[in-house]
């Protein structure tokens, strides 16, 4: 599903360049559930925006879905992440003056799905993360966990080959956190690939692969096998 | 593009972004507003007064000219400078014998006299006239009838007053047709009042009586104060001016080079120079207002640059949900076009209305100071195309600058 291969990435800072990412392997199949870990300036962050086809990679090979990734004009990117990738964010990133139902059908309307038709979908995602009931809320009248499960079903709503989630549980508490892991492990055994990014060991430990960043290089990568 | 427009979202999407900035949504709109609802009213005065100017100067033969005998300058034949030229009631046939083109000649004669009406006296302009001056110069009769061809055979002793000097002589609201008049101590019966529109072509006002009465009781014999002439279509005036003013040298042995012999006022120039005027203060009115209008325009791209701004992390969210720079872009122009379009729409239906209300309290009637002040729909169509095209071009520059700031930077800002 993604295969990397010797990635490269540089910020310019000033005159200087920091170069974040170095030389990167990686290699995620189908199905698979895997935790990103890492500190604050690993570079974890660079590696999901790369992965998002939000930003681009310097050098190496990115391959999503048997596609290669190079020099995407934003109009095919945007076209990719729409029908491939799936987002939730740390700070859930909800449109504030859109319904839960209509942040959740966005994503249908830009890959052209009818008005009623995308309505029924969303609705369908909504119900799956149990809030039907609060399809007609605007965001600010959710809490942190009910709007983080409208962030996975607008992820999933497309049905996207790879979620990506930067850092799902950082703004939620330990319980919240757990019922949206609970969320994200119940549809990845639907079979659907998930990347989480975190830097918190026990959310990490519930995926099923964890591989570890630090500099910039991948440290460790090891099978969870008591989650398999 | 087309799918785009009638597509329920699209609207959606426009409304909920102006329903989220209501405040500086109206006050962009009133700023567009103002430009076009000042152009439609600055057109609509415009335009009320041009046919102001055109219903006064419809009461005047505009291509016609006054000539006046003065003293020459040049020595010529004998005659010293300095000679009294005096015009002739012969001269009247010979130009109209001579110079080609002339529609009317009309000799009048002027003199100040003291007029009682019982016991109000005044003192007032005496004119010596032939029923023509009433078409070369139109008199709204009140009451009565002006001078006429049996007046004039006949000598009579009538006359016909302007309305402020029947003012001065006769008590409000008396008929005074019928009644007499003692000018220079002979009595004339009053046979027609009439009121002056606008003053302009000479001296005007006062009494009127018959030019064969005038001559007679003050002695002209054969003298006549000025010619009024007036040229027929096709004619220059201007030309014509010369050729009589020429003509009456020769007539009456003044050096042909001597200008100031003959004075002469032409009508037609003074017109143009109103009729210049008005064009000169149509342009500004243009002027005027496009420029409100371009600054309304430039108001509504700086609000959407702010508002692009303030939704960068929106515009983020919707580019990493898979929303093409291209959906981006029209979104917000269209959100532009949108502004304008309402902004113009309210415009010009407030200064219609605007127009509306001038048109009924100063619009109407024999005094109005601005007749019928209209904007033609071409150019309410035309301004308004013009400030839809300007509303598209300026959503252009926060479109451009929503869709170049990259997703990834858009999502970092909260």
């Amino acid at each position: 599903m993604i295969e990397i291969k010797n990635l490269h990435k540089s910020y310019p800072i000033g005159k200087d360049k920091l170069h974040v990412l170095k030389g990167l392997n990686l290699s995620i199949k189908e199905g698979e559930f895997v935790s990103i870990m890492g500190s604050s300036g690993s570079g974890k962050s660079t590696l999901l925006n790369i992965l998002g086809l939000l930003d681009e990679h310097d050098e190496g090979e990115y391959i999503l879905n048997g596609q290669v990734i190079q020099k995407l004009n934003e109009k095919k990117a945007a076209i990719l992440r729409n029908k491939f990738l799936g987002f939730v964010f740390q700070s859930f990133n909800l449109i504030n003056y859109k319904t839960a139902l209509e942040n959740v059908s966005l994503p249908l309307y830009y890959s052209g799905v009818g008005r009623k038709e995308r309505q029924k979908i969303a609705m369908e995602y909504l119900e799956k993360v149990e809030l039907g009931a609060w399809a007609n809320h605007l965001p600010s009248e959710m809490s942190g966990g009910q709007k983080q499960r409208v962030a996975i079903a607008r992820a999933l709503v497309t049905q996207p080959k790879v979620i990506l989630a930067d850092e799902p549980t950082g703004a939620l508490d330990s319980a919240t956190s757990s019922a949206v892991m609970q969320i994200l492990k119940d549809i990845n055994k639907e079979g659907m690939t998930i990347l989480v990014i975190t830097h918190e060991e026990d959310i990490a430990e519930q995926t099923k692969r964890i591989v570890r960043l630090k500099d910039g290089i991948i440290m460790s990568d090891e099978l969870q096998l008591q989650n398999a | 593009m087309i799918k785009f427009l009638f597509d329920r979202d699209t609207w959606q999407e426009i409304y909920s972004s102006i329903r989220k900035n209501k405040l500086r949504t109206a006050i962009t709109i009133i700023g567009v507003m103002w430009g076009i609802f000042l152009l439609v009213v600055l057109l609509g005065a415009a335009r009320g007064m041009g046919n102001k100017f055109d219903t006064i100067f419809g009461n005047f033969a505009t291509n016609s000219v006054f000539i006046w005998g003065q003293r020459t300058s040049m020595p010529f034949m004998g005659f010293q400078e300095g000679k009294q030229v005096q015009l002739k009631r012969s001269d009247v046939d010979k130009i109209k014998e001579e110079v080609k083109g002339i529609e009317y000649i009309l000799p009048r004669n002027i003199t100040n006299a003291l007029v009682v009406n019982d016991i109000k006296t005044i003192t007032t302009g005496i004119f010596g006239d032939y029923p023509l001056l009433d078409l070369l110069q139109k008199k709204h009769m009140v009451f009565g009838r002006f001078i006429n061809e049996n007046d004039i055979i006949h000598k009579k002793k009538v006359c016909v007053i302007e309305n402020d000097t029947y003012k001065q002589l006769f008590d409000k609201g008396v008929n005074p047709i019928g009644s007499h008049v003692i000018i220079n101590d002979i009595s004339y019966q009053v046979v027609g009042l009439y009121k002056d529109k606008m003053r302009m072509g000479g001296p005007q006002g006062g009494i009127h009586i018959p030019f064969t009465t005038f001559q007679q009781v003050y002695n002209q014999a054969d003298n006549i104060g000025w010619l009024m002439v007036t040229a027929s279509e096709g004619f220059e005036i201007r030309q014509m001016e010369e050729d009589i003013k020429l003509m009456l040298r020769n007539l009456h042995d003044i050096h042909p080079n001597d200008e100031r012999a003959f004075g002469s006022f032409n009508l037609g120039d003074q017109i143009e120079k109103v009729t210049g005027f008005l064009k000169g203060m149509q342009f500004l009115t243009w002027f005027v207002g496009i420029a409100t209008l371009i600054a309304g325009v430039f108001a509504i791209g700086n609000i959407l640059l702010i508002t692009v701004k303030e939704r960068t992390n929106e515009i983020g969210i919707r580019r990493a949900l898979g929303a093409k720079p291209a959906e981006i872009r029209r979104q917000i122009i269209l959100e532009s076009i949108f502004l304008t379009t309402i902004a113009g729409v309210l415009g010009i239906i407030f200064g219609g209305l605007i127009l509306m209300v001038i048109n009924s309290l100063v619009g109407q009637g024999e005094d109005a100071t601005l007749v019928n002040p209209t904007v033609d729909i071409p150019v309410i169509l035309i301004a308004f195309a013009t400030l839809v095209t300007l509303g598209t071009l300026i959503g252009l520059i926060p479109a451009q600058r929503a869709v170049s700031i990259r997703p990834i930077e858009a999502l970092r800002e909260e």
